[in-house]
């Protein structure tokens, strides 16, 4: 586990990018007037004949991306979630989804850390959203290192894809040399009791938590399940056979996202209690980061909670 | 065709609205309305403008057709039977389960389709992505998209139509098939969308009018359109809706609806039989 050092998922994606470029001339990134936030400005500034500029109509910028994609190249279309998932839904559905076309919708400002700006650019659906589109693979990185790895193999993959950004520096959980691979969710700590899985920011919550209910004589198995679809059914039925309870913990709302999706498997394979902490079908507002999160009920300390409710059940 | 022969284009495209009538017709429902309006610039493009090899369907640099209005498909079907890409026959299966001839155009399952399209406006976009992509790349490809009029009250159109006159995309051409009737009853009525030629002016593209049941007309602005730099072109085709079957022009009623087999007789007797 690397040292405490914290690092946005936005910052490790705008890296990516540069690096990307540099070695792959089919890449094009595509922006919304928001390069500055999304972090894809390096980009555009180090290869400007390859950034192509919506403006302020993500309708377009979706459509587009597919038109440039379906003429052979990979695409990195970015704008903040809410308004890549949300307002350009039905677009990325039936231009980029029904097509199959090679973009890689990275979004960032996912979810309540957005913080400031308040409920109307806090998005809590982009996962249920996406995940419904037949061929799309979503992705939901941790932190910034998961982030750049599961980049490349998003960016080397034919087809659609979502990756969900954050605004926020999270802490860094991996190594620079560790390896991940699309789908397959990656364990983080050992424990037969219960097992936690988590996915974006909310896995170092979940490590957090953990060690809390390790003083407490409660081993939680914690994984990082960074690739929501297609999920690691496996880890999902071996998390249920061999601890019994699941946790979920996610950035985004109850219904729809990672919860459901954990759900779905177990109950159709191994049947065992989930409670699922995320966003509860309410809106955000305007505050700090770690305040929204605490009033939410997306921290470390309401995972512990729901890890003991279960534990009572 | 290194000359035009005016003749047999007219010839092409009525055999076009007879498959496309014949085909809906046999699929008991689908849109003959805007087929047959659109049916003289789809056969214009494929019989004449654009550069394209039906036995290379992935040809690099070729020309690309969007059909944004992807309810008109019949008429693109039609069309790429005539060309050469499959069997004119084929496409009798239309909208029947197990076809590859969807109700609206799948570019994975028909070759000479380059777009999946059908929800409004985003063919337009598409194609403004192409020739960008085209641009990016040095590509001599042409990109050709034809939208509705009623389309045009889809607010993506506008986004995409103020990208591709910002990055000046001169390998674009937009036609509307400008047949001024929609779903709910005539554009004027439902949502206004005149002046059109004066919207696409002003959103800073060339703009050209033409009779888009005219083959001189429609090949002229094509090769106006090509001979203009630094803007993207829009050709603002007038044409009639359910153009060439007497009972189907201009009524609203025949958008999107499949006529029995008396009135597909009747239909094939007024465009010449089916010869």
């Amino acid at each position: 586990m690397a040292e405490s050092k914290k690092i946005a998922t936005r910052a490790a994606y705008g890296e990516f990018l540069v690096q990307e470029g540099a070695n792959n001339d089919k890449l094009i990134v595509m922006d919304a007037d928001l390069s500055g936030s999304t972090k894809t400005k390096e980009f555009a500034r180090v290869f400007p004949e390859r950034f192509v500029q919506s403006g302020i109509a993500e309708q377009d910028l979706m459509a587009e991306a597919a038109g440039i994609a379906l003429s052979g190249h990979v695409v990195c279309a970015s704008t903040f979630a809410m308004f890549a998932a949300g307002r350009a839904y039905e677009i990325i559905r039936n231009s980029i989804g029904y097509t199959g076309a090679n973009v890689k919708i990275c979004a960032t400002h996912a979810g309540i850390t957005v913080g400031e700006d308040g409920a109307s650019h806090q998005t809590f659906e982009d996962i249920a959203l996406m995940r419904e589109i037949p061929g799309m693979v979503v992705i939901n990185p941790s932190d910034a290192v998961s982030a750049k790895k599961l980049l490349k193999q998003a960016v080397d993959m034919e087809g659609p894809a979502y990756v969900r950004l954050g605004r926020s520096a999270v802490p860094v959980l991996y190594d620079e040399d560790h390896e991940f691979k699309l789908g397959k969710a990656e364990t983080l700590r050992e424990g037969d009791d219960v097992t936690i899985i988590a996915t974006g920011i909310m896995t170092a919550a979940a490590l957090e938590a953990a060690e809390t209910l390790a003083g407490e004589g409660i081993q939680a198995r914690v994984l990082d399940m960074h690739t929501i679809k297609p999920l690691d059914e496996d880890a999902v039925i071996s998390a249920a056979r061999e601890t019994g309870k699941i946790v979920t913990a996610e950035e985004h709302s109850v219904i729809g996202g990672l919860g459901s999706a954990v759900a779905e498997v177990v109950v159709k394979n191994c049947p065992v209690p989930v409670e699922m902490v995320g966003q509860k079908d309410v809106f955000g507002e305007s505050g700090k980061p770690d305040e929204l999160l605490k009033k939410y009920g997306m921290t470390a300390e309401d995972i512990v909670e729901a890890v003991r409710k279960l534990a009572k059940n | 065709m290194s000359k035009t022969n005016y003749a047999e284009l007219t010839e092409t495209a009525r055999r076009v609205r007879i498959n496309a009538l014949k085909a809906i017709a046999a699929a008991g429902s689908g849109h003959p309305g805007g087929s047959l309006s659109a049916a003289d610039i789809i056969t214009a493009l494929y019989f004449n403008v654009m550069n394209i090899d039906p036995r290379d369907p992935e040809m690099e640099d070729r020309d690309k057709f969007v059909l944004s209005k992807g309810h008109a498909v019949p008429a693109l079907y039609a069309a790429l039977g005539e060309r050469g890409y499959f069997d004119v026959e084929d496409m009798m299966t239309l909208r029947k389960i197990d076809s590859p001839f969807q109700g609206h155009p799948n570019m994975r399952k028909v070759p000479g389709i380059e777009m999946s399209t059908g929800s409004l406006g985003q063919g337009f976009s598409a194609a403004v992505g192409m020739a960008t992509a085209n641009k990016i790349d040095g590509k001599s490809g042409r990109i050709y998209v034809l939208t509705g009029d009623g389309e045009l009250q889809e607010g993506i159109i506008w986004e995409a139509a103020m990208s591709a006159a910002h990055r000046k995309l001169d390998n674009l051409v937009a036609i509307v098939d400008l047949n001024g009737l929609q779903i709910d009853g005539r554009v004027d009525d439902v949502m206004r969308v005149r002046p059109v030629e004066g919207k696409f002016r002003r959103f800073g593209w060339n703009t050209l009018e033409v009779d888009g049941h005219s083959f001189p007309d429609l090949i002229d602005a094509f090769e106006s359109a090509r001979h203009t730099k630094g803007v993207p072109t829009a050709i603002i085709a007038n044409t009639v809706k359910g153009k060439g079957v007497s009972f189907m022009e201009d009524q609203a009623g025949w958008h999107g609806k499949a006529p029995d087999q008396e009135q597909l007789a009747q239909a094939i007797q007024e465009l010449g039989g089916d010869n």
